[in-house]
């Protein structure tokens, strides 16, 4: 329990990981709290890279984790303004109400 | 080490425990700042470990930007104010919520158990080609490595994000009805006939302009 080792890290990342997914089934609210969620899974992925990194003795995992850091803020940015044109088109983002492709 | 542990376990509990408040909590905003909380104990951790340029990276990006970008767009959207309703209302709720429980679930479990099970080959650290030295700073590493090794790849990213603003912008553009705007196209192409006219004005009766 005192002595820190990978395994910690990667408990952690997994926890994080499994509360992103849920957070994407168990929404009710609007869509912005699943990018939320997404944005933790993506944390939790940057943690098991950083302390595989780390511990391993190897950069590659950090310079990865800078690339992911891009994809994730160029994917926030798109995300947001999807939401704000569904917005302004249906006048709702609640998860419930967005069912156009029902048919 | 004892301190490692302790850090460790403050930080990594208030993540957990603030990734938890964001997927539950009934107003979007505080789940935006719980969000920020969660980026912030994180990327401790990760000055804790010794990825000292990643963890103030994090901050810079997430909690800098991604998160008011969160924040600005939970507030132009009138979104605050929706119920949480996964707990209470029968007629709303779905069957995703077990599915969703026992997925996430079985994907915990699958990663504690590769955790668990996992075992290194003894050769496996001296095979790396980039090596973690001692010497110089995290942030003068990741620089030599970034530059030279994986230009190409850092390049493209650059791409991904100039790619992401053009589309984001494009996006959300609208050009509304009524608004009075500059046209260049038609103050250049104006010619000298359809500007003036010459009138020939007779006296005591003046010139009536007709518009």
């Amino acid at each position: 329990m005192i002595e820190i080792g990978l395994g910690h890290y990667l408990t952690l990342g997994a926890v994080i990981f499994s509360i992103g997914v849920i957070g994407i089934f168990l929404n009710r609210k609007n869509i912005i709290v699943i990018l939320m969620s997404i944005e933790l899974i993506l944390l939790a992925v940057n943690i098991n890279l950083v302390s595989f990194s780390i511990y391993l003795g190897d950069l590659t995992g950090q310079v990865f984790t800078l690339f992911i850091l891009t994809v994730a803020a160029a994917e926030a940015a798109i995300g947001l303004a999807i939401i704000v044109v569904y917005y302004r088109n249906a006048g709702t983002i609640r998860v419930e109400e967005i069912d156009k492709l029902k048919g | 080490m004892v301190a490692h542990a302790i850090f460790f376990y403050i930080f990594s509990i208030i993540a957990v425990i603030s990734a938890i408040m964001v997927t539950v909590s009934k107003n979007t905003v505080h789940s935006v700042f719980f969000l920020i909380l969660d980026f912030i104990s994180i990327s401790c951790l990760f000055i804790m470990i010794g990825a000292e340029f990643l963890g103030m990276i994090m901050l810079i990006v997430y909690v800098g930007a991604v998160a008011v970008l969160f924040l600005f767009v939970v507030m132009m959207l009138n979104v605050a104010q929706q119920k949480n309703q996964w707990f209470n209302s029968e007629a709303t709720s779905s069957s995703h919520i077990p599915v969703g429980l026992i997925i996430s679930t079985i994907i915990f479990f699958e990663l504690i158990i590769v955790v668990g099970g996992w075992k290194y080959k003894p050769e496996l650290s001296d095979q790396n080609t980039t090596q973690i030295s001692n010497e110089i700073s995290n942030t003068h590493s990741l620089g030599q490595v970034l530059y030279t090794d994986y230009i190409h790849i850092f390049q493209i990213s650059g791409m991904i994000l100039l790619i992401a603003m053009i589309g984001a912008i494009v996006l959300t553009y609208r050009r509304r009805e009524g608004v009075k705007t500059q046209s260049y196209l038609k103050q250049i192409s104006r010619e000298r006939s359809e500007g003036i006219e010459v009138l020939e004005v007779q006296s005591n009766k003046g010139v009536k302009i007709d518009d």
